[in-house]
């Protein structure tokens, strides 16, 4: 019976240090939020820090995207989906609270 | 006679290169259905941003979600995305029992990350708060059920890629589906994040 776990794959090691790093940004808003420590804005910003470094967290150690040469087309284009993204979801949030804004003045 | 054996080799060699290369640009293709997905999920999000606060008198995201509950969905991909991870280790070791293993355990995990969402679901209906209640609402549903429709694909997907494990064993073409699955897999845990950033934890105040 072989071992589930191969234990000389540098590769374990970093998908348990993606798991632990997953976990505690995982506990600290939770914790923010149950526990009531901050302001809400503040803690609303923390969360929002938190969320995009966790991405980060999960990118580089559970999909092993980094900056070497043969990620480069896939690095490429997650930064053009980003600014996509940013243009899209960004803008339509930002028109429709303005348009909210007037309607409402 | 040795000259004929070394251009095999060189044959298989090449065909095995020219096979690497070909399995590469499916991962590739496919991390750009994923980018494609990211941006359904941010124009979601976007809808989902808009509408929280159009509750027409209907509930509210205050109150309306147990962070304790959201916690354990949470706690169930994290762990799921580990195991799949493992199951890849298990590739690279090519140990076709771990494989099915950890394939075994990650499936479980996301299943059980299914049944507590559609378990949430049943019970916000029964409240009153269903889809057609309110904007806030539709959007709600539209935005986690899109994530929660992508993890069961990828339950199905799982299941399949099991059984060729089992009949094929690890060949090169069955592996690189698995590490496919394994982005999309992945992928969908870091929407997750992006949910229970965006709509419970700050729905929990």
């Amino acid at each position: 019976m072989r071992s589930l776990i191969d234990t000389g794959d540098p590769l374990l090691r970093v998908y348990l240090t993606g798991f632990v790093l997953a976990l505690v940004l995982t506990i600290i808003p939770v914790g923010l939020v149950t526990l009531n420590l901050l302001p809400e804005t503040t803690a609303l910003a923390v969360i929002a820090v938190l969320a995009v470094v966790q991405m980060g967290v999960h990118l580089h150690y559970f999909l092993h995207l980094d900056f070497s040469a043969s990620e480069r087309n896939n690095l490429l284009t997650l930064a053009f989906t980003a600014v996509i993204m940013v243009i899209m979801a960004g803008g339509t949030v930002w028109i429709l609270y303005n348009l909210h804004y007037r309607m409402m003045a | 006679m040795a000259h004929a054996t070394a251009t095999t080799e060189q044959y298989a060699e090449l065909l095995q290169e020219e096979q690497k290369h070909q399995l590469d640009e499916r991962a590739f293709g496919f991390w750009l259905y994923l980018m494609s997905d990211a941006l359904i999920f941010s124009l979601l999000f976007a809808t989902y941003a808009v509408m929280v606060g159009r509750t027409a008198g209907g509930p509210q995201a205050h109150g309306l979600f147990d962070l304790r509950y959201t916690f354990g969905e949470t706690m169930l991909l994290l762990f799921s995305s580990t195991t799949f991870g493992l199951a890849g280790l298990s590739i690279r070791a090519k140990n076709k029992g771990a494989v099915l293993f950890w394939l075994a355990v990650t499936f479980l995990l996301g299943a059980g990350f299914v049944g507590m969402e559609i378990n949430e679901f049943h019970g916000m209906v029964v409240a009153g708060a269903a889809p057609e209640r309110s904007g806030f609402l539709s959007a709600f549903f539209t935005l986690v059920a899109t994530h929660g429709l992508h993890v069961t694909c990828g339950l199905v997907w799982i299941v399949v890629l099991g059984a060729e494990v089992l009949r094929k064993g690890l060949t090169a073409p069955v592996a690189s589906r698995i590490h496919r699955l394994g982005l999309f897999w992945h992928f969908l845990d870091i929407i997750w994040i992006a949910i229970f950033s965006v709509v419970y934890l700050p729905g929990s105040f």
